[in-house]
């Protein structure tokens, strides 16, 4: 039925053998990964249409400052960390050749991550909080669970890895394993109270938001696009080594670069410089990755555009490059000047939290479950999909880039501070409608997940004829 | 036992926590404990049990996610204050120096906008002050009644933001909010003498150098630094701010009483039989002699006001006198 000028897309022929109870327990991970997308993203679009309508909902429950942390919050830890921990949940073991160390714990690990999400978000909407601290927000007795969480995952994928019936551990395996233990130091790090005194606790808080983005979230979505890139386009990866350069090269240079965030704060001088000479060497790790994700790619560009998840992968690693790229950018003291505090911050944060990290989840999931329920979701919902999400960031973060340059042109050229916000409202107002468009597919997105649950097994005769037809 | 990053998992996990734990101990914990240790900033005072409530509510509704407390040393943070200083912060869990500024800094707003009846105002609904605002409303820290009772503060909200009729009355979290921002106020530093940089200069190249336009300059200044008192077409407001339009002291032939008032402030005044309890703040540290003279001529040629103007020598002589 496509006309001749679209490529069709061919449907999964492949079919993996895998433990039914296996599949079920990455499907809930993926269930409660879209739940939480859904809810995130309908209040962020909600806070960011509070920016034109500022009189919308004036309720205490419904207020900006309120709702936003909801929004980060509940896209960081539900969605996106569930659905990086449910595709783990196939990596590991599939990489080690070993069967998952206990689905008993990574069951009680998602609904403890479930019930932190949840309580998370209302003790936000009440007030309750651990201050106006970004990504730390929920307060510590949701810290302990969402920690015990972090160390159920590591205790089971150590395990799982342990007994690998392979010898060399796979290079997934070390970032999804490295990106649970630096992120268990993480919490504690940034809860302990003895060093937190003043601006002890600002020196902390700019080590946090950025580890709590660039040691959980790009080490494991870096681990998974290490298996599913080359596992759907069929390759072995480009270079085995540049995936080992980079994981070192991100645990040292990441961890330093924390300080970026307070540029020309009261932190200590040598803290701001530390934080910009390695968001510079953070480049190696960067397109260490990135590099080897296109290199591996190259040459298999019938393939991608046949596939429905690989073009997600491909977005993902595109602005992997290109998102850190800005970051180092905007670390500079120059930036600093005309970006600091504007809305260009909050376009790169989507840009590479969305463009990267929700996109390569998204591949993995478009690309395993299939392979794993033997159902197909839509192609054309998927095509909605992913055109509604890229189209819809994309406005997203032009309009920011471009609004956010405005105020910091307006706060340098001495203008009255309310001129800053004005100049801001239409491109506000772009950012609501390409939010629109993202929540939109994340509503088209949720359908393709029901599409894909599992369900009983066809039998093998069915499934054959079913590839043949498709094919 | 292989020594081997690839084989022995056992080592190249223990690698990976035990590297980025060192790595953090260097750039997070030891550099905390020293910022932990930091003085006080000299004249710097702790918060009353009011000013803590009012600060616990700034944290409940986010308010650092759009206002940041921190004075960066750059010519465009200059109208905020000085340069912060690490002993500002000493008072201060949890940390509010924010990373976004969808509304203005507020590290010294308790010196730049002393007045109660505007924040009171403001917090009922910002636009009520600037039309502009994108700030949420805190209604749910006000009570809307039909009179007031004895002890109440009663704020002048007028309608369309409240029915005809009604009155609105603060509640005690609302004055707590207000005491906590009235108590943002910058100690002064001597920022010669600790040698941490030249002492901000008066605005150079403004008021009488040529090629400045002193009348762009004088409606600058205004929109800064009064419009949200005196609204941008100098009407005022009721129960906060004087009209300028055809005000006494704006159109008087002699300016000295209107440059006194920019550089000293002015606070509870009859004028025109309405009764301004609110405090007007002194300018006399934040604007050059250029800067008030230019905004003074800009009042007093604007909106239909035709008064003689003034000069800087003119308003140095009032600031030394």
């Amino acid at each position: 039925m496509a006309s001749a000028s679209i490529q069709p897309k061919v449907r999964v022929q492949e079919f993996l053998e895998e433990d039914p109870a296996l599949t079920r327990l990455i499907f809930s991970y993926i269930v409660c990964s879209t739940f939480w997308l859904l809810v995130g993203t309908a209040v962020g679009l909600l806070v960011s249409i509070k920016l034109t309508y500022p009189d919308l909902l004036p309720y205490e429950w419904f207020s900006y400052g309120r709702l936003r942390p909801i929004h980060t919050n509940t896209v960081f830890w539900g969605f996106a960390s569930l659905g990086m921990l449910g595709l783990g949940l196939y990596v590991v073991p599939r990489t080690s050749r070993a069967r998952l160390h206990s689905f008993t714990l990574a069951r009680i690990a998602l609904w403890l991550l479930n019930f932190v999400v949840a309580a998370g978000a209302l003790t936000l909407a009440m007030g309750v909080n651990n201050g106006d601290q970004e990504f730390r927000e929920y307060i510590w007795p949701l810290a302990i669970p969402f920690a015990a969480t972090i160390l159920l995952h590591i205790y089971n994928f150590y395990s799982t890895i342990a007994a690998r019936r392979i010898q060399e551990i796979y290079i997934s395996n070390w970032y999804i394993l490295g990106a649970c233990l630096w992120t268990s130091v993480l919490y504690v790090i940034g809860y302990l109270p003895w060093y937190q005194k003043g601006l002890g606790q600002t020196v902390t808080q700019g080590y946090f938001m950025h580890q709590g983005v660039g040691m959980w979230f790009t080490p494991f979505v870096v681990g998974l696009t290490y298996y599913f890139l080359p596992k759907f386009l069929n390759r072995p990866i480009y270079s085995y080594a540049l995936g080992v350069l980079g994981f070192w090269t991100q645990m040292v240079f990441y961890t330093l670069i924390g300080t970026h965030h307070f540029i020309y704060s009261p932190v200590a001088w040598w803290l701001q410089t530390t934080a910009i000479v390695f968001s510079v060497g953070m480049m190696v790790p960067v397109w260490a990755g990135t590099g080897n994700f296109l290199l591996t790619m190259r040459g298999k560009w019938d393939t991608i555009r046949r596939s429905y998840s690989l073009p997600f992968i491909v977005v993902g690693v595109l602005l992997y490059g290109l998102g850190s790229t800005q970051g180092t950018v905007e670390a500079f003291r120059l930036s600093n000047v005309y970006w600091h505090f504007t809305n260009f911050t909050v376009g790169h944060a989507h840009l590479t939290m969305y463009g990267f990290v929700a996109f390569l989840i998204w591949g993995g999931i478009y690309g395993l479950l299939p392979r794993l329920t033997h159902r197909d979701p839509s192609i054309l919902a998927v095509g909605v999909h992913f055109w509604f999400a890229l189209l819809g960031l994309g406005m997203q973060v032009v309009a920011l880039s471009i609004g956010g340059t405005l105020q910091g042109i307006s706060w340098v050229d001495k203008k009255p501070f309310i001129d800053s916000v004005a100049a801001m409202a239409p491109y506000w107002l772009w950012r609501s409608v390409g939010g629109t468009l993202m929540f939109l597919s994340h509503l088209v997105f949720a359908y393709n997940v029901w599409k894909m649950r599992p369900g009983p097994q066809p039998s093998a005769e069915a499934a054959r004829a079913r590839v043949e037809v498709a094919a | 036992m292989s020594l081997d990053f690839h084989r022995n998992h056992f080592l190249l996990f223990n690698m990976a926590f035990w590297g980025f734990v060192f790595l953090s101990l260097i750039v997070a914990i030891v550099p905390a404990f020293q910022a932990s240790r930091t003085p006080p900033t000299p004249g710097l005072q702790p918060l009353t049990p009011e000013e803590q409530r009012g600060r616990e509510l700034y944290v409940a509704e986010g308010c650092s996610y759009c206002h940041t407390q921190q004075v960066r040393p750059l010519l465009e943070d200059r109208p905020y204050g000085r340069p912060s200083a690490p002993g500002d912060f000493v008072y201060a869990p949890p940390q509010l120096l924010g990373t976004e500024r969808n509304g203005p800094d507020l590290a010294n707003i308790g010196n730049r906008q002393p007045d109660e009846t505007w924040h009171l105002l403001h917090l009922f609904n910002p636009r009520i002050v600037v039309k502009e605002s994108v700030m949420p409303e805190f209604p749910w820290y006000f009570e809307v009644k039909d009179r007031p009772e004895p002890g109440d503060i009663v704020v002048p909200v007028q309608p369309p933001y409240v029915a005809p009729g009604k009155v609105v009355a603060a509640t005690r979290d609302a004055l707590a909010l207000v005491a906590y921002l009235q108590s943002l106020k910058q100690p002064k530093l001597d920022l010669k003498m600790l040698g941490m940089m030249e002492a901000p200069a008066p605005a150079p190249a403004a008021g009488g150098a040529a090629g400045v336009d002193t009348a762009a300059l004088g409606d600058q200044v205004f929109g800064a630094n009064c419009a949200r008192c005196h609204q941008p077409e100098g009407t005022g407001l009721a129960g906060l701010a004087p009209t300028l339009r055809g005000n006494a002291v704006v159109t008087a032939a002699d300016p000295t009483d209107h440059i006194r008032t920019v550089l000293f402030g002015q606070g509870g005044k009859v004028i025109d039989a309405k009764q301004f309890p609110g405090r007007m703040p002194a300018f006399h540290d934040v604007l050059s002699d250029e800067e008030i003279a230019a905004v003074i001529n800009h009042e007093r040629r604007s909106w239909g006001n035709n008064a003689p103007t003034t000069t800087a020598d003119a308003v140095r002589k009032e600031r030394t006198k």
